[in-house]
């Protein structure tokens, strides 16, 4: 992996004549993880695409740069809500799907490597519909990791687990993930207390940065520092339009 | 009650109907023969069916061969290009308003009274199926799973062909269902309008010389068959297409 580079928005964006935020100027530190955190509708979402290139039907005016001054084509992994593995591959190749895509020789050695990182070894030749959907989410862990990229994007890749893999998937993401950009879109204020080195309120009025406790993610889920700076969180974005 | 159960007493009652029909009806056997004389026929003709039936086997499975073989790259052409899309789909929705069954002296005057002009009819007759089911199944492909590709710097050749072509396979396979449906239609009109051999042939014969009974026994292995190619093709897409 190359060093991980800083990202940087800043501009308004609209779909069809819409608003859908801005102006805000948005700064992810590089090599940290921050939470971008918001109620539905504000544009989180599309923060996300724009940085992945994948904002065509976006109006954005405005720049979107990485802190090294390169572009950003090339260096960034997607996780989503959805795991998006397809059914047709087994769990190997579904990691593997990146290389193929490009027409390199996938690497099988290093596939197991990672699958056995995120412990699921003995699953690497199930396919994806024999999983749970936290192993699911893992594999998609998985497949994030082997594309090696420094700048990691997370649409709330989290949010249809159930409690107990939501927690191990968190502490699992923020364990592998480390020393890559993470900028993770959420609207889960205890998520975001745990694992945000950087936490981020976006709200209709713009965006607002909230400093969370100093100890490192991903933090202890029933620390009090933790609950209480997910309560204020929560208090914030209740209050926020 | 079974599967097995239900079908069998489905076909005793459908006998049974028939033979009511006739006797009650007291129908010559110039019109309808009973289901007795029919099966006796059948294997007393055994040779002389099981004959015509090859003919039309081979015709049938060529046709439905090239049929999907031609529908399934036409529909990755379509899909892959939009240049394709523009010039070929008017012509191909065009194509669909000549009824293929018009079309089947003109083959017979160009590809002749053999094999030829029937593997054609059965290939035209199903082309426009397999095209269009799977062409539909491959521009649905999940947005998310092409923007994961297009994220990891796929070329789009390879999104077609490792994302799109086998998310598109149950599409696939409901084109080959219908296909498995229409390709001995094809096969039989085109023995109808001009042939030496076959079923469709067996059966204007046995009409033409009023030999009903036999004409009856050759629709009766038709269907069987045509049965059959379903079931089989239903059992192949399950097990290699997964749908």
């Amino acid at each position: 992996m190359s060093a991980a580079p800083s990202l940087r928005l800043s501009g308004r964006a609209a779909i069809g004549g819409v608003p859908i935020f801005g102006p805000v100027t948005l700064e992810a530190p590089a090599g940290a993880w921050t939470c971008l955190l918001g109620p539905s509708g504000v544009g989180k979402s599309t923060v996300l695409r724009l940085l992945a290139g994948l904002g065509e039907a976006v109006t954005f005016e405005g720049e979107i740069a990485a802190g090294d001054g390169a572009p950003l084509e090339g260096r960034v992994a997607l996780m989503a809500q959805s795991d998006l593995l397809m059914p047709w591959l087994d769990v190997t190749a579904n990691v593997m799907l990146g290389a193929r895509l490009r027409g390199e020789t996938p690497r099988e050695d290093r596939a197991r490597a990672v699958l056995a990182r995120v412990g699921l070894a003995e699953h690497a030749g199930k396919r994806p519909e024999a999983l749970s959907g936290g192993q699911r989410q893992r594999v998609a862990l998985a497949r994030t990791l082997l594309e090696d990229r420094p700048v990691v994007l997370l649409d709330e890749p989290f949010s249809a687990l159930d409690a107990r893999s939501r927690a191990r998937m968190q502490h699992l993401s923020a364990e592998l993930l480390a020393g890559r950009t993470v900028l993770h879109v959420t609207h889960d204020a205890g998520e975001a207390a745990r694992l945000g080195r950087h936490v981020l309120l976006m709200s209709r009025e713009g965006l607002e940065t909230v400093t969370p406790p100093t100890c490192a993610p991903p933090r202890r889920f029933d620390a009090p520092e933790t609950l209480a700076f997910q309560g204020r969180l929560l208090r914030q974005l209740m209050e926020t339009l | 009650m079974s599967r097995a159960a239900s079908l069998l007493g489905a076909g005793l009652l459908g006998l049974a109907a028939w033979q009511a029909l006739v006797t009650l009806g007291d129908l010559p056997r110039f019109i309808l023969p009973g289901p007795g004389l029919v099966l006796s026929t059948l294997w007393s003709s055994r040779a002389l069916i099981a004959e015509h039936a090859l003919v039309t086997i081979v015709e049938v499975l060529l046709g439905l061969g090239l049929g999907a073989a031609c529908g399934f790259a036409s529909a990755i052409l379509l899909a892959a290009s939009p240049l394709a899309r523009a010039l070929l789909r008017p012509m191909l929705v065009f194509s669909q308003a000549v009824p293929v069954f018009a079309l089947a002296p003109i083959l017979t005057l160009w590809l002749g009274y053999g094999l030829g002009s029937k593997v054609a009819m059965a290939l035209l007759i199903i082309y426009f199926p397999v095209t269009s089911a799977f062409f539909d199944a491959l521009m649905r492909t999940p947005p998310g799973w092409l923007e994961l590709a297009r994220v990891m710097n796929a070329t789009p050749a390879r999104t077609l062909w490792r994302i799109r072509v086998p998310a598109a396979l149950p599409g696939f396979a409901s084109g080959l269902r219908l296909a498995a449906v229409y390709a001995p239609i094809g096969a039989i009109i085109g023995e109808w309008v001009g042939a030496s051999r076959g079923l469709g042939y067996l059966m204007l014969l046995a009409n033409g010389r009023a030999k009903i009974d036999l004409m009856f026994a050759a629709l009766i292995v038709l269907a069987v068959l045509a049965l059959c190619l379903h079931a089989a093709i239903d059992a192949a897409c399950r097990r290699l297409l997964g749908a």
